[in-house]
């Protein structure tokens, strides 16, 4: 006979801080929500992807006091007092892109644009430490992203077109 | 300096075939998608599955009271519960007693089919709770080989079909036995296709609203499926117009394989029996396990007849495939292929036995290129084993085998005509762009250094335009020969024009498309014309976006609808100036009259007079600027011949491939 687990109690709930995007939230959530359910679900931030739910696929990557992290391997109590930028906080002012997503429109660095969020983060930490990076790590910054329609390649090319400076930046 | 002059069909466009951005990219860059897990109606409830461990056993009993008894759960229910209110989904070939239902009743098929599905406030809880669900399994004899599966006595998978084998038919088109007789040689032997999933970035999400007073059920799926609505709505037994897929949601990456029918039913049928918004949102491992996204599983047995000269006369081609333990569309892989039996080939004849199987395997579902690929990897696979036997060059050997560019349009021996192209210009180009030379010296490197490596090289067709034809083919009930799909445009009061397509963007960027096609006829920017997808209620008839038909049906019934608003437009024209409507020319939105083009009539009075002013029209017309198309398939709409040949498909797009693999045979692994 199988042993299921004992009934699970009511969880316990936990207040956390978090600003995400400029803007701080006050929240209350259940200590093993994710970072990332707490940006889609809670905030309704949902521009943020899940992929994998394990560290695999980078669809979820956030950055956490301006360092990339996987938003699905942390819990949102963990980001508590902490300061969150998802894909939407990417552009300077609303209605505009960054240089980096007016490249990614320029050379269709996506098709579905799933993994697209996630690649932006990993690209977009990789030009704030290497505003001139070649090929070689562009492709080691997004070596932890997932893309099952590009073949990358046309990702290395925006990061590229990017980092010259190539692209007019337009809204 | 000057660009060199533009092919006159170049020339001919102004937005077709330009460089242009996409307007989804817009909405995927800010984080501004629509994707079906982001749309979370107030109330919404979650669903976790209960899988079967065992590849084939008997249901004993099923213990739900436990979980049934933790706060937060909505419901647990059982195939036995839900399947005598739904009707079963079918296979796409005739085995009526080859059911399927969401939930197993009785016995299970395959290790991963759901067995349970338990509803809670949250899907933590739904997840937890599964574990308490407690089912006792007798396990049952099983067939994991198709091979075994055929043979007598073997297991049975369904044992109300008699047989494993649920479709075979020997196809012989032209005169095999005696190319084959007439040849100085025949070489058999036999290829592996191994099972191979696409995995799409997002899993398969499926949100339902019921809602008792007005009925209609409401469903956001990360959808590409043909007939999708109907077949949902069929199973789950209300009237077809009781469900309303909405369109309006991005697809994160489908591949083909984003079906989700089961799910959706189980889903939908959950929202119906709770009152409430219900949502399945695989997670990982349940879409590996069972969701629908593994592709062909085939054994080739092939004889190739041929000549000393290298000239391959006739070939025999036996496929096996392993369709799983249920069957969708799988056994169709099989009929896909037809249309491109030869490949890029001149082989005169040729029999195909294609054979569909069912073990106790994770079912086949339509999976991209619907079972092209196999047949492709078989038929280039010949090729290497002729070059050797003959102590010919391959490249070469491939070359004299070729169709010349000059005997387009070819017909193959399967009755499909090949409508262009040019296949030894683009292995040219491959075997250029890939470096061949240096590529054999870095092979024989690696050999050198104890790895296994090779070089692949496939010139194969991408049959485009999908048309179906093999429906009827493979199934003499089925007499589908229409594979339409439609697009309306109109014109507001304003002077805008919004188009509306009928299925989703599917992640192909189907919006671009739309108001490219329609912005070329109608000479409006493109980023002017909005693309909107209307819900299943309201879109014109469609099949979604398979066989690689889109920009064919797609645009062209875009192009059409267009098309027929200029003519409209042109009409009013001809009325009001009093001229005849061949006289007049459609220049940047205005019309002019061709011999005097001081006469024109500008745009913004023209869509006046259309919405405003009835009696400057021409009489009998309809007020109002909209013109809708649903345009057939070219080539489409005809049945198979006494002797089994079909037209598959328009259009025969070609590609080379040149592939340097190595796998190191310690590890099995590819550096
Ligand atoms: S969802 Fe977080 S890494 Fe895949
Ligand atoms: S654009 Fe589809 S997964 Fe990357």
């Amino acid at each position: 006979m199988t042993q299921g687990p004992a009934t699970p109690a009511a969880p316990a709930h936990a207040t956390v801080a978090i600003t995400v995007n400029g803007r701080l939230h006050h929240r209350t959530v259940e200590p093993r929500t994710t970072l990332v359910d707490f940006l889609r679900e809670t905030l309704g931030l949902t521009g943020s992807h899940v992929g994998c739910e394990h560290d695999v696929c980078g669809a979820c990557a956030v950055l956490l006091d301006g360092d990339p992290v996987r938003a699905c391997c942390i819990f949102a109590v963990q980001a508590d007092g902490m300061s969150v930028t998802t894909v939407e906080g990417l552009a300077p002012e609303r209605g505009e892109f960054s240089a980096l997503q007016d490249a990614f429109c320029e050379a269709h660095a996506l098709q579905c644009g799933y993994c697209t969020p996630g690649m932006l983060i990993a690209c977009h930490d990789l030009l704030a430490r290497n505003p001139n990076p070649d090929e070689e790590a562009i492709r080691e910054a997004i070596g932890g992203n997932l893309c099952r329609c590009t073949g990358y390649q046309q990702i290395v090319d925006a990061v590229e077109l990017a980092a010259a400076g190539k692209v007019a930046v337009h809204g | 300096m000057a660009d060199a002059p533009r092919d006159p069909a170049y020339v001919a466009f102004r937005y077709v075939g330009r460089k242009h951005r996409a307007v989804e990219h817009r909405r995927f860059v800010t984080g501004q998608g629509r994707y079906a897990a982001d749309i979370q109606p107030l109330g919404l409830l979650h669903v976790a599955v209960v899988a079967s461990p065992h590849a084939s056993a008997r249901i004993l009993s099923i213990d739900t009271s436990a979980a049934l008894a933790v706060p937060g759960v909505q419901a647990v229910l059982t195939g036995e519960e839900m399947n005598p209110n739904l009707e079963p989904m079918l296979p796409g070939v005739d085995a009526p007693k080859v059911k399927r239902y969401p939930l197993a009743q009785g016995v299970v098929r395959y290790a991963g089919e759901w067995v349970v599905a338990v509803v809670a406030e949250t899907r933590a809880i739904a997840e937890d709770v599964s574990e308490l669900v407690e089912i006792e399994y007798e396990q049952l004899p099983h067939v994991m080989d198709p091979e075994r599966a055929i043979e007598p006595g073997a297991p049975l998978v369904h044992p109300a079909h008699g047989s494993n084998v649920i479709f075979r038919r020997v196809f012989t088109w032209g005169p095999v036995a005696q190319d084959c007789a007439a040849a100085d040689h025949q070489l058999s032997y036999r290829v592996r296709w191994g099972r191979s999933s696409t995995v799409p970035m997002e899993t398969f999400v499926v949100t339902c609203d019921w809602n008792d007073a007005t009925g209609p059920l409401d469903v956001w799926a990360s959808i590409q499926m043909p007939k999708y609505p109907d077949l949902l709505a069929r199973c789950l037994r209300p009237s077809g117009n009781a469900v309303r897929v909405h369109f309006d949601v991005d697809v994160g990456g489908s591949y083909g394989v984003k079906r989700g029918l089961k799910h959706s039913i189980l889903v939908g049928y959950l929202a119906r029996m709770l009152g409430r918004p219900v949502r399945f949102l695989e997670d990982r491992i349940e879409n590996m396990r069972g969701g629908d996204m593994q592709g062909p599983d085939r054994i080739f047995d092939v004889t190739l007849a041929f000549d000393t000269d290298s000239t391959v006369r006739s070939m025999r081609m036996r496929a096996v495939d392993d369709i799983g333990a249920y069957s969708g569309r799988a056994p169709l892989q099989l009929g896909k292929p037809v249309g491109a039996v030869v490949g890029p080939y001149r082989i005169k004849s040729v029999e195909y036995d294609a054979v569909s199987v069912m073990t106790n395997k994770t079912p086949q579902e339509a999976v991209r290129g619907f079972g092209q690929s196999p047949t492709n990897y078989a038929l280039e696979t010949r090729m290497d084993r002729v070059a050797r036997f003959l102590g010919l060059d391959r490249v070469e050997l491939r070359r004299r085998n070729m169709i010349r560019k000059h005997e387009f349009p070819y017909l193959i021996p399967s009755g499909t005509t090949y409508d262009s192209g040019d296949y030894e210009a683009v292995l040219d180009k491959a075997l250029a762009a890939a470096g061949h030379q240096d590529l054999l010296r870095e092979r024989d490197a690696l050999r050198r250094k104890g790895m296994l490596a090779g070089i692949g090289i496939s010139t194969c067709l991408e049959p485009s335009g999908g048309n179906s034809a093999f429906e009827p083919l493979f199934n003499p009930k089925n007499l589908t020969t229409t594979w339409m799909d439609s697009c309306l445009v109109r014109v507001d009061l304003n002077g805008a024009i919004t188009a509306i397509m009928a299925t989703s963007t599917s992640d192909q960027a189907h919006e671009t498309l739309v108001s490219t096609c329609v912005g070329e006829v109608l000479h409006r920017d493109p980023d002017s014309i909005r693309v909107i997808h209307a819900d299943s209620l309201g879109a014109l008839p469609s099949n979604s976006l398979v066989g690689s038909r889109m920009a064919i049906m797609l645009g062209g019934a875009a192009a059409g609808a267009a098309r027929k608003l200029r003519d409209k437009l042109i009409r009013i024209v001809a009325h009001n100036m009093e001229v005849p409507e061949d006289s007049i020319e459609w220049e940047g939105g205005d019309a002019v009259l061709r011999d005097d083009p001081t006469r024109r009539l500008g745009r913004d009075l023209l869509v006046e007079i259309a919405h405003r002013r009835y009696h400057q029209m021409p009489e009998g017309m309809e007020p109002g600027l909209q013109e809708k198309f649903v345009w057939e398939v070219p080539t489409g709409g005809m049945m198979p011949t006494a002797d089994s040949k079909v037209q598959m498909y328009p259009c025969y797009s070609f590609e080379s491939h040149v592939v340097l693999a190595s796998i190191d045979p310690e590890t099995a692994r590819s550096p």
